[in-house]
């Protein structure tokens, strides 16, 4: 997409004023990076891996580097997120978004740099604990308990979840398995399934762009009522109009690098010229 | 509430190179507000408490494994009754009618089938565990939990197959004249305590098979030949007898080799206590606990490295 130059100082004009306001922020911190810089290891990259010869002269040289490869996704991220924020996280594709994201969770420690976090951000991201030749019921218990709800919690939000997801609505969908759901009610189930528990910290990666426009709304409500009760809502989305609807801070990631910090209005409309 | 940003900072105060220090005003910040630094391995004790507080997730992750795993299959869980009783009658055809290897072995079907399901229970928990993080990526990558409960599920799921295995094996064992005797209860303490070393066994080589995906590809290889030095197939004593004494003292304390002695003691009356390995519950014992407390702490180890990269 908008692979051409990024041209940085001329497109920021104030590019991330003081990421960290000196105390006149609204709420207390809940995330701080801190010149945050993520490598990816990428094994089996380039030539050599496959031929026999050349893994053997690795061997005999004893140079086991090569064929991997380093890629730096994010670079020298620094930003203050606090209690009552949404945050949105653009830019374009490969940018880094998804894997900042991660890094906040705690999923990928940064190579350099470091996030503190208050409590245990989670990522929206239930849909890797679900398994497809379970039925909808087992797995909502499943990834409830793999967000780490208790038995009985789970239990109590059965219900809830069920219904928030409309699954049920066109018949008894809930108990057959999840691999003969049409990708949009399997889309809506997982984000039911991710909602369900109060979190410090929600990092949504576009989670958004799933079912239909009735599902969209109920998803929209349901992360602005997340936001009051919990904290600070991260949302990576290349929908501009969601993030425009639920966040009122965008952040703009481009190469990896943190192009601009600020309100939701004035990021996306350089966002807009920019593309 | 929009962020107002702050008038610009001084530049020359950020920025700095990758590598460097940690901002002291983002930390003091941090610190002043009671933030932690995300994904920091917590200590042992508390990670045992969180692996505790998880034990409802290892056993839902254990079920659902299980039942996805045949659910294409129109024979359903019946394979796992089926697998084993194959199994014992492919072995069966091949000693017990091909070879006549008894070998002088009293309730040779017996002795041939408990060695090889309890080291069947070994093996693929050994298998299992080296892909029990990397084959989970996709998981580790998205969900905070502790990581160990992904090599314990994959032992309790060997577990659950090991108890089908046990059923037939009982049946097997019956239908060839070994009366059924108290002794059969030994079964429960060897079976626990096995199942101890397997977790530990477990979580080393997820740790390892972590880091590289060789060790996938090279553990049939060690596996294949553990088996053969463990008795699964004949006596054990036909080598340690003029074998050199270090060299039978080295194969007695074959753990594979003493879990499948103490299994066949239990359940087959002709097999003696005399002929078991020295100290042998003793020896299952601190087996299950080295391997036990090793596998833990040596996972534990690199618990925020899991799914890097």
């Amino acid at each position: 997409m908008a692979d051409t130059d990024t041209r940085t100082g001329h497109l920021a004009p104030a590019p991330a004023a003081g990421p960290y306001p000196a105390g006149g922020g609204s709420g207390a911190p809940t995330v701080i990076a801190d010149d945050v810089h993520i490598v990816y290891k990428v094994h089996g990259a380039g030539s050599g891996r496959g031929s026999a010869v050349s893994a053997l002269s690795r061997l005999a040289r004893r140079t086991a580097a090569a064929g991997t490869r380093e890629v730096h996704a994010v670079r020298g991220v620094t930003f203050v997120a606090r209690k009552g924020e949404a945050i949105g996280l653009i830019g374009s594709n490969g940018s880094g978004k998804s894997t900042l994201l991660r890094a906040v969770a705690g999923l990928l420690p940064p190579a350099s740099g470091r996030v503190y976090t208050h409590g245990q951000p989670s990522l929206l991201g239930v849909n890797a604990a679900l398994m497809n030749d379970l039925t909808g019921e087992k797995n909502v218990v499943l990834g409830g308990l793999a967000m780490g709800l208790s038995r009985e919690e789970v239990r109590e939000r059965y219900q809830d979840i069920v219904d928030f997801s409309g699954i049920d609505e066109k018949g008894d969908f809930i108990s057959l398995p999840m691999r003969t759901y049409s990708s949009g009610m399997a889309a809506r189930l997982r984000f039911s399934i991710g909602a369900a528990r109060n979190h410090d910290v929600l990092l949504i990666d576009e989670a958004l762009a799933t079912g239909d426009r009735a599902f969209q709304r109920r998803s929209e409500e349901r992360i602005r009522e997340l936001r009051e009760e919990a904290g600070t809502v991260f949302l990576v989305s290349h929908n501009n109009n969601s993030i425009r609807d639920t966040c009122d801070r965008v952040l703009w990631l481009e190469k990896g690098e943190l192009l601009m910090d600020g309100p939701t209005e004035e990021v996306l409309a350089a966002y807009e010229d920019f593309r | 509430m929009p962020q107002t940003l702050a008038p610009p900072a001084p530049a020359p105060a950020r920025a700095p190179a990758p590598g460097a220090a940690p901002d002291p005003e983002l930390r003091a910040l941090a610190e002043r507000h009671g933030l932690a630094v995300s994904g920091a391995r917590p200590p042992l004790p508390e990670y045992t408490r969180r692996l505790w507080a998880r034990r409802h997730f290892i056993a839902a992750f254990a079920t659902a494994r299980l039942t996805s795993m045949y659910t294409t299959a129109r024979l359903g869980q019946l394979w796992q009754v089926m697998t084993p009783l194959l199994n014992a009658g492919v072995y069966y055809l091949i000693f017990g009618l091909l070879l006549h290897t008894s070998r002088g072995v009293p309730n040779f079907i017996p002795f041939l089938c408990t060695g090889i399901f309890v080291f069947t229970f070994t093996q693929s928990t050994v298998l299992a565990g080296t892909r029990a993080i990397s084959g989970n990526l996709g998981l580790v990558r998205a969900l905070h939990f502790p990581r160990a409960c992904l090599p314990i599920a994959y032992t309790l799921i060997q577990l659950q197959q090991l108890l089908f295995s046990m059923g037939v094996l009982a049946a097997i064992v019956l239908l060839c004249g070994v009366p059924l005797t108290w002794h059969w209860l030994l079964m429960i303490p060897a079976l626990l305590l096995q199942s101890v070393f397997n977790t530990g066994l477990a979580m080393v080589l997820a740790r390892i098979g972590a880091r590289s995906a060789d060790t996938a590809q090279l553990m049939p290889f060690v596996l294949r030949t553990w088996m053969y030095a463990s008795g699964v197939f004949y006596n054990i004593s036909v080598f340690t007898q003029h074998a050199p004494h270090l060299v039978a003292v080295a194969l007695n304390a074959n753990p594979a080799l003493i879990y499948i002695d103490l299994m066949r003691y239990a359940l087959i009356d002709t097999v003696r206590a005399g002929t078991l390995p020295a100290h042998v519950w003793p020896m299952a014992l601190g087996w299950a606990l080295l391997s036990g407390a090793v596998g833990y702490v040596f996972f534990w180890k690199a618990e925020e490295e899991y799914g890097r990269g």
